[in-house]
């Protein structure tokens, strides 16, 4: 029994670290992506070469992301049956078909032109190229469509039927399975999240760059970008989150009730707690920081709803308070300090002093990777607030493990603490490296096969002809790009 | 229920399509992998990197529709052989992690380039060995107990599962070899060329010792061979298998384009064929068909509208981004 126990904490473990590690790049990728498609955009429409240079610069970055994200993104379409596979076996029918179609739809469009997206823009010419981005960013979306419907699936369960063998059998309407009540919130909140971690990721580098040099171009066009994002989404994303909550509250109360730590119920309006050390023993908050009936007034509109607490909820039901509580805290205060640094930017555009603002380029450093810890902090949230489940008060996260022993799991997750910290860690660092040098005039696009006379797409002679080739359609391509 | 017989049975053979994709397409730039060391750093390993790097990820991504598929298809079958094969399927996913990265971080990284190009070919080594291998262990088959897999630990490691994995990196490294002599010239197509006469001559080795082994040494697959009328249909495979391999070891001698390339995708075809045939209709033999693991028919049809409207436009745009980046590898890299 005790074994048991400790393979499935090692299984958790396991799959919250490897599905963490994966989430930090699709967050980047499907807001760089669309970033990337809206820069080559404006590069045709416009015909400005600060366009093209950010796009290229850009480009070499998503490139590394794109690839760390395909990885561990591989890991985790096994780590289902690795380690779940009770599950798997249970929720296949349901799930399985809609992860299936992430593939179809999804991955392969990504896949197949990514290729050309990186290292075509020589051989199909310039509108092909920009859609050849579009589909790309447009994979990324999609995918995140289908994945979040999976997840939000297992946390508002709908449209089932109960097979005689125990597994969860698709009822009357896929659509309803889809479309489940967690859905329609959860994606909308999720990509805001991409696009907001991409906005200040780029806002960062060219806030680095503004200190180094105010006049640079470049560094201007990226920073100014961003904190139009940071302005104008900011406030939707707290919105969504709002509306996420509230609708969370409606279908797994527990979460919420750990969200805000109220171990107890009120009657007559409760309190929104600030801070505070929860204590699941003893079943209360210390050192509470609250602010009387502010929960009430945010989750019900009303100072005196009654709101029940987690003493409504069998002991065995309930999710750990510590970490729901402080993750969502963590979440909701970098989402406060993106709308400052958005309202302050506007500030800084009235004044005319967006470029010489030095504290605010600071601030915009320092926020650069607080997307990244506001999209962990809300998985957490998310998913730890579900335990003990992994389907939602249907199947308990015990009864869904594999049959392998602790040995095994502990193994395997060791090998994947340490290969993910290195090959990730070494990833990230060359991209912290990209990011260092400053974007110029005549960027060089992703490089390949630094042999041979290094040509840069666009401003230099076409390539080396190859003799067995016809080439009459790329020659055309390279002439347009000229 | 006979729609739904019907439904499973092309369920299986579109899983098997995926996974036959996966191993051709994957298959050779996994062989490039394994044969990198042999190339000299500098102009002639860059040149077989960069005739793969703008396709690797839409080849592996049949490996995510491979297991995906199967989660989706055939669930049971999905729970029972990933924890049967755990250590394979953690090593070959650690090893693409590994080939996958090696990709961008060797031209970012020329210091450490020497390190990458390492863990290019011990990355893609491991997933070809433990893929391999996993098909030994379902070849060889799996206990089940209760829906779930009740075998021990290492019930995967077998001679017979050694030699399957062997004969899969052989296999992979001889259709990278086949593609290097279609992708370059030269010297270095002179060297492709040797070492696709080595590959085959192992795979031809490998993949008759492993059929043999499944007829003698199988009771089960020697009666599905070797009685009537199954043996009137499974006659023609190893004949037409012969054909193909004689046919493929001339090519490898002197083509200088895709001959040799076809040739050992067909010698793939046949090989999968035999083994679809040995298998059938088993997802994880000795006790488990396709009907046993199928999903209801509900998910089944949802799907297959979904892979019927896909899959034409997959292999379309799939065809176009290897047709844009045709012909032999020039001087000039991809930018
Ligand atoms: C398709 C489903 C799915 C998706 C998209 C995610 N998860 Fe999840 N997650 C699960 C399906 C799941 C699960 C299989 O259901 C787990 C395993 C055990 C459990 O309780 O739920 C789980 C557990 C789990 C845990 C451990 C919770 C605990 O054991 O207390 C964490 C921290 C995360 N996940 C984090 C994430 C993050 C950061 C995600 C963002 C990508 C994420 N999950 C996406
Ligand atoms: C446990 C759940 C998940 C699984 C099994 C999974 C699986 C995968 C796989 C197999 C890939 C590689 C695809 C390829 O070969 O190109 C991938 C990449 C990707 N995934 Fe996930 N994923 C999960 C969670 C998520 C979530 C929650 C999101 C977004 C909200 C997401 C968004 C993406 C995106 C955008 C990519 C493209 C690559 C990238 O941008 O880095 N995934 N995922
Ligand atoms: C004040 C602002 C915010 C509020 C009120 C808020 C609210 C919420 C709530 C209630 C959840 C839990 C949903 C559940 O029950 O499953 C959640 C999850 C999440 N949050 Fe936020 N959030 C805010 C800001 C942010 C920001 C700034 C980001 C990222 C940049 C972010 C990213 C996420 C993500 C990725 C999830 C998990 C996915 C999901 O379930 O939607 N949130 N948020």
């Amino acid at each position: 029994m005790f074994e048991a126990l400790d393979a499935v904490l090692l299984a958790r473990i396991q799959f919250a670290f490897t599905v963490s590690f994966h989430f930090i790049f699709p967050a980047f990728s499907i807001g760089l992506a669309s970033y990337l498609a809206v820069l080559e955009g404006l590069w045709l429409k416009t015909g400005k070469s600060v366009y093209l240079d950010l796009f290229r610069y850009w480009l070499k970055i998503f490139a590394i992301a794109f690839a760390m994200g395909v990885v561990s993104g591989i890991v985790m379409s096994y780590q289902f049956g690795t380690n779940w596979s009770v599950f798997s076996d249970k929720a296949g029918p349901v799930i399985g078909p809609l992860m299936a179609y992430e593939v179809l739809t999804a991955f392969f469009l990504e896949a197949g032109f990514l290729g050309v997206m990186l290292f075509g823009m020589n051989r199909v010419g310039r509108k092909l190229h920009f859609a050849a981005t579009c589909m790309v960013a447009a994979g990324t979306f999609i995918s995140a469509f289908w994945i979040l419907s999976v997840n939000s699936w297992m946390q508002t369960p709908v449209g089932h039927v109960m097979g005689g063998n125990g597994q969860y059998l698709p009822g009357d309407s896929w659509l309803e399975i889809v479309f489940n009540p967690s859905f329609p919130y959860r994606l909308v909140h999720t990509v805001i999240a991409a696009y907001l971690t991409t906005a200040f990721v780029v806002g960062g580098v060219g806030a680095w760059h503004l200190l180094r040099d105010r006049t640079s171009v470049h560094a201007r066009k990226m920073f100014s970008m961003a904190m139009w994002m940071a302005a104008l989404v900011a406030p939707v994303q707290i919105f969504a989150g709002d509306m996420h909550g509230l609708n969370t509250l409606e279908h797994q109360p527990q979460k919420v009730m750990a969200m805000e730590g109220h171990f107890e119920s009120h009657p007559d309006g409760a309190p929104l707690i600030l801070f505070g050390i929860p204590d699941s023993e003893a079943k209360e908050v210390k050192y509470a920081l609250e602010i009387p009936k502010l929960s009430s007034l945010i989750l019900k509109h009303d100072l005196d709803a009654p709101l029940a607490g987690l003493d409504t909820i069998p002991d065995d039901e309930e999710p750990p308070v510590g970490i729901v509580f402080w993750s969502f805290r963590i979440m909701v205060a970098i989402g406060f300090a993106m709308l400052g640094l958005g309202a302050w930017s506007l500030l800084a555009r009235l004044r005319r002093k967006l470029y010489d603002w030095p504290l605010l380029h600071r601030a915009a450093l320092v926020m650069a990777p607080s997307g990244f810890v506001a999209v962990i902090a809300g998985w957490i949230t998310t998913e730890v607030g579900r335990q003990p489940f992994v389907v939602y008060n249907l199947l308990r996260t015990e009864d869904a493990v594999a049959p392998l022993a602790a040995p095994a799991v502990a193994t395997s997750l060791l090998a994947f603490v340490v290969v993910y910290f290195t090959v990730f860690g070494i990833g990230t660092w060359y991209i912290l490296r990209l990011m260092g040098k400053v974007p110029h005039t005549g960027e060089v696009g992703v490089k390949r096969g630094d042999t041979g006379p290094i040509r840069t797409a666009g401003i230099t002679p076409g390539p080396t002809q190859d003799p067995t080739r016809e080439s009459k359609g790329e020659a055309v391509a390279d002439r347009e790009l000229r | 229920m006979a729609v739904n017989f019907d439904l499973t049975v092309i369920w299986a053979f579109i899983i098997a399509f995926a996974v036959f994709a996966y191993v051709v397409m994957d298959g050779f730039d996994l062989g490039i992998g394994i044969l990198f060391p042999t190339f000299d750093p500098g102009p002639e390993r860059d040149k077989a990197m960069n005739s793969i790097a703008p396709v690797w990820d839409g080849n592996e991504t049949w490996l995510v529709l491979g297991g995906g598929g199967l989660f989706a298809a055939f669930p049971l079958a999905y729970a029972i052989v990933l924890p049967a094969t755990y250590p394979l399927i953690i090593a070959m996913l650690l090893g693409l992690v590994f080939r996958g990265v090696a990709f961008e971080y060797r031209w970012r990284d020329p210091a450490h380039r020497p390190f990458w190009d390492g863990a290019f070919t011990l990355g893609s080594l491991a997933a070809a060995l433990a893929q391999g291998m996993t098909l030994g262990a379902l070849l060889q088959g799996i206990t089940v107990e209760d829906r779930a897999y009740a075998g021990s630990w290492f019930d995967w490691l077998t001679p017979y599962t050694l030699l399957t994995g062997l004969g899969t990196v052989a296999g992979y490294a001889l259709l990278g070899a086949a593609w290097l002599i279609w992708k370059l010239e030269g010297p270095p197509q002179a060297h492709a060329r040797k070492l696709a006469k080595r590959t085959a001559w192992a795979t031809l080795v490998l993949m008759g010792t492993v059929s043999l082994y499944n007829v003698f040494l199988n009771a089960e697959y020697a009666e599905r061979w070797l009685t009537e009328p199954e043996i009137y249909f499974a006659a023609p495979v190893p004949i037409l298998t012969a054909i193909v391999a004689v046919s493929m070891l001339r090519a490898v001698a002197k083509d200088r384009n895709s001959k040799p390339f076809w040739l050992s995708l067909l010698l793939f075809f046949f090989g999968m064929a035999g083994l679809g045939f040995t298998m059938w209709p088993y997802v994880v033999p000795p006790d488990v068909t396709i009907w046993d693991a199928a999903a209801p028919e509900r998910s089944q049809v949802f799907m297959l509208v979904g892979v019927a409207i896909t899959m034409p436009l997959i292999i379309a745009y799939t065809a176009w981004a290897y047709w844009v980046f045709r012909g032999k590898v020039g001087d000039e890299g991809y930018h």
